[in-house]
C-alpha cells in the first residue's frame, strides 16, 4: 500500500496516505462471497459433528481433492458469469480433453506431452468459437453453447467408438511420456497420514491466479464493466468483445486443466464424462455470489461454492446416508444463495446510500474538506 | 457564483460556432445558429423537443459534421471527423446513460477503460491506491464529499451521479464540457446539485455548453443563453441581456404559449 508512484500529483489530497474506508461491516457485506463462506462454515462444522471421518487428514484430503475439481471449473465459470455470460459446454468440455488425449496417446501413438498440448489447442479453439459466435451473432451465449454442448457430447461418444470400438479410453499407463506427465496432472503428496490430490494445488493456484486477474488488473475490471453495463463499458473504451472471447477461453481452458487432472489420476476416461455437469458448476458460481445478470461475484465465491460442493459430496458418504439427498441439498442450496444474494446485496448498497446521505452535507458544511468545497451537495440552489 | 450579473466573467473564446447548419438529406435540422463558448463561462443551450439542440451539440461533440457555417476552435476552424477529435481538443460530452457500471465501485468507474497501472509484465497492476486518491481528490474539487469511493456507483444519487461523470471528464482533460440534459430526469432537489457541480466546473475555468429545456435551470448558472426552435436561433444572448421571464417566454414560443394560457382559461369558466 505505501508504494503509491503518484509523487508528481499535483492534486491535492493525492499523495495523502489514506483515503477513508467504509466501515469493516459494510466493506464485508459488499463482498460477493459472503454467503457462501458462512455457508462453508455451517456445512463445515455440520459434518464435522455428524461424522467421524470427516474432520481426520484423510477425510479432509478426500473432500478437498472432491472440491478441487470442481472448483476449477467453478472459478471459470464465475469469471464468465461475472462477464455476463453462460457456458454450457463445460462439463462436456471435461470429457472431450480427456478423450482426445488419451485416444492420441494410446491409438495414435503420440507422446503424451504432445497429446496433452494438441487436446490444449483444440480446448482453446472450441472456447474462441464459442465466444466468436456468441459476440458475432448477438444470440444468448446460453443457446450458443447449449449447441456446443450436443456437438461435443456427440463427438465424444462417436469418434471414441469409432477409434476405440469402447465407450472409454484405457492403457494409458502405457504410453510414452506418462509417468512424466503424471507428476504434472496426477501425483500426490504425504502430509503426515494423510494423502493429498496435486490437483488442490492446481485448484489453489488457479483461484488465486483469477482473484489476482478479476481484481487487481485491467482485464479485471473490463470483466466487470462487460457484465454489469456493457454499453457503458463500450463508451468508456473497454474492448467489451475481446473481454468476452477472452472469458470464453478462460473456461475452455479451464475445461481442458480439469479433463487433464482427471485422466492423470484415474488413467482412464469415459465417453460420457461430464455431461450433466456443467449445471453443478453454475450452482457453485451461483453459490458463491454471482449475479446470473452478470458484473457482480468473485472468483473466491465460485471456489467456496464448490468447496461446499464437495464437503457436502463426501460427508454424506462418510455419513453412510443415500447419495441423492446430495442433488436435493444443492437444489436447497441454490435456492438459498439466490435469496441471500439479493438480500446481502440490498442491504451492502442501502448500507452505502444511507452513509452518504448522512455524513456529506454535514463534512461538507463543517468545512472540512480540503478540496475547498465550499458547496453543499443537498442544498438549494440559489434562485 | 461570484459573477456581476451582466458582467462577462469568462476568460478566452474557446469555441465559436458561426451561423452552422446541419441538414439530413432534404430536411433541414439546423439553420444559422451562432454562439461562443469561453472558458469559465456556461453557454445554455435551450429549447424544446425537437428544436436541434441535440443536432447543435452532435456538430459540437463531433458525432455529425456541419454542413454550413463554420465551427471555430481556439482561433481555428475544424471540421471533426469523430467524436475522438473534437475529445483531443479537450471537449468532452457527458451523455445521458453517462457511461457508468452501477454495481461497480466508484473509483473503478471513474477510470474505467483508462485504468492507472504500475509494474510491467505480467506484474503489471491496478495502482489501486493512486485512483482512490485521485477519485476522492477530483470529487473533492467538484464539491462532493462521497468519503467512501468504493461504494458502488449505483447507490448514488442522479445528481451525484453526473458529478462523477462530469469529475471524470474534467480529470481527463477536458476544457470544455458538454452536458447533455444533465437535470432532465431528475427532481428538483437533484437539479440543484447538478447546477451546483456546473457552477463548480465553470469556476475551475472550464467552459461549459449546457443542454436543458427547463429555462429555469438555465438561468441562475448561465452566462450565454442560446435558444433554438425548430432548428433555427431565436436569439444568442449574454447574461444580461435577457432576464428569466424573457427567456420562459422565448423558450416556449412565446406568443403561443400566451395562445394556449388563453384557451386553457376559456376551457375552465
Amino acid at each position: 500500500m505505501g508504494t503509491s508512484t503518484g509523487a508528481a500529483e499535483p492534486l491535492p489530497g493525492a499523495r495523502r496516505p489514506t483515503v477513508p474506508r467504509a466501515s469493516l461491516r459494510v466493506r464485508l457485506l459488499r463482498r460477493p462471497e459472503v454467503g457462501a463462506l458462512a455457508a462453508a462454515v455451517a456445512v463445515f462444522v455440520f459434518f464435522s459433528l455428524v461424522t467421524d471421518t470427516f474432520l481426520t487428514p484423510q477425510g479432509v484430503a478426500t473432500w478437498l481433492e472432491s472440491a478441487a475439481l470442481f472448483g476449477i471449473m467453478a472459478v471459470a465459470v464465475s469469471m464468465l458469469m461475472i462477464g455476463g455470460e453462460f457456458d454450457l459446454s463445460t462439463g462436456v468440455m471435461v470429457g472431450s480433453t480427456g478423450l482426445l488425449t488419451g485416444v492420441l496417446a494410446t491409438h495414435a501413438g503420440v507422446n503424451v506431452w504432445v497429446a496433452v498440448v494438441v487436446s490444449l489447442v483444440a480446448a482453446l479453439a472450441v472456447g474462441l468459437v464459442n465466444g466468436l459466435l456468441v459476440v458475432r451473432t448477438g444470440l444468448p451465449s446460453f443457446i450458443v453453447t447449449l449447441g456446443t454442448f450436443f456437438v461435443l457430447q456427440g463427438l465424444n461418444l462417436a469418434l471414441t467408438k469409432a477409434v476405440t470400438g469402447q465407450v472409454a479410453v484405457q492403457g494409458m499407463t502405457g504410453a510414452a511420456g506418462f509417468w512424466d506427465a503424471r507428476w504434472l496432472f496426477g501425483s500426490s503428496m504425504r502430509l503426515g497420514p494423510a494423502t493429498f490430490q496435486v490437483s488442490i494445488l492446481w485448484w489453489a493456484l488457479f483461484t488465486a491466479a483469477c482473484t489476482w486477474v478479476l481484481l487487481r488488473t485491467r482485464a479485471g475490471n473490463w470483466i466487470f464493466a462487460a457484465g454489469g453495463e456493457a454499453r457503458s463499458a463500450r463508451h468508456s473504451g473497454v474492448p467489451v468483445l475481446r473481454t468476452k472471447v477472452g472469458l470464453f477461453a478462460l473456461t475452455a481452458f479451464a475445461g481442458w486443466l480439469v479433463g487433464m487432472l482427471s485422466l492423470f489420476r484415474t488413467t482412464t476416461v469415459q465417453a460420457s464424462t461430464g455431461v450433466g455437469v456443467e449445471f453443478v458448476y453454475i450452482i457453485c458460481a451461483v453459490v458463491g455470489g454471482c449475479l446470473l445478470t452478470g458484473g457482480f461475484g468473485s472468483a473466491i465465491g465460485g471456489a467456496l461454492g464448490a468447496l461446499i460442493y464437495g464437503m457436502t459430496y463426501q460427508g454424506i458418504v462418510f455419513a453412510g446416508w443415500d447419495n441423492n439427498w446430495l442433488k436435493a441439498f444443492l437444489g436447497v442450496m441454490l435456492l438459498a444463495a439466490v435469496a441471500v444474494n439479493t438480500s446481502v446485496r440490498r442491504r451492502a448498497h442501502t448500507a452505502g446510500a444511507a452513509r452518504t446521505a448522512r455524513t456529506s452535507p454535514h463534512v461538507a458544511a463543517a468545512g472540512g474538506s480540503p478540496g475547498g468545497a465550499a458547496l453543499d451537495p443537498e442544498g438549494e440552489v440559489r434562485r | 457564483m461570484s459573477g456581476v450579473d451582466g458582467a462577462p466573467r469568462g476568460g478566452e473564446v474557446i469555441i465559436e460556432a458561426r451561423r452552422i447548419g446541419k441538414d439530413y438529406g432534404n430536411v433541414t435540422a439546423l439553420a444559422d445558429v451562432s454562439t461562443t463558448v469561453r472558458a469559465g463561462e456556461v453557454t445554455c443551450v435551450l429549447g424544446d423537443n425537437g428544436a436541434g439542440k441535440s443536432t447543435f451539440i452532435k456538430v459540437l461533440s463531433g458525432v455529425h459534421r456541419h454542413d454550413h457555417g463554420e465551427l471555430v476552435v481556439d482561433g481555428e476552424p475544424v471540421v471533426f471527423d469523430g467524436p475522438r477529435a473534437a475529445l483531443e481538443r479537450g471537449i468532452a460530452t457527458v451523455h445521458q446513460d453517462l457511461a457508468m457500471v452501477p454495481l461497480m465501485p466508484i473509483w473503478r468507474n471513474f477510470f474505467l477503460g483508462s485504468e492507472l497501472t504500475r509494474g510491467r509484465g505480467p506484474l503489471r497492476r491496478l495502482d489501486v491506491a493512486r485512483m482512490r486518491a485521485i477519485t476522492r481528490a477530483e470529487l473533492l474539487r467538484m464539491g462532493i464529499d462521497l468519503r467512501d469511493v468504493d461504494q458502488p456507483v449505483g447507490t448514488l444519487s442522479g445528481g451525484e451521479r453526473q458529478s462523477v461523470a462530469i469529475a471524470r471528464a474534467v480529470h481527463f482533460g477536458a476544457r470544455v464540457l458538454i452536458l447533455d440534459e444533465p437535470t432532465a430526469a431528475l427532481g428538483v432537489k437533484q437539479a440543484g446539485v447538478v447546477l451546483r457541480y456546473i457552477v463548480g466546473a465553470r469556476e475551475r475555468g472550464l467552459g461549459v455548453v449546457f443542454i436543458t429545456h427547463n429555462p429555469h435551470h438555465a438561468h441562475p448558472v448561465g452566462d450565454r443563453f442560446l435558444l433554438l426552435n425548430r432548428g433555427r436561433s431565436l436569439g444568442d444572448f449574454a447574461r444580461g441581456e435577457v432576464d428569466r421571464a424573457e427567456l420562459v417566454h422565448l423558450m416556449s414560443g412565446g406568443a403561443e404559449l400566451d395562445e394556449l394560457a388563453h384557451e386553457l382559461d376559456r376551457d375552465r369558466s
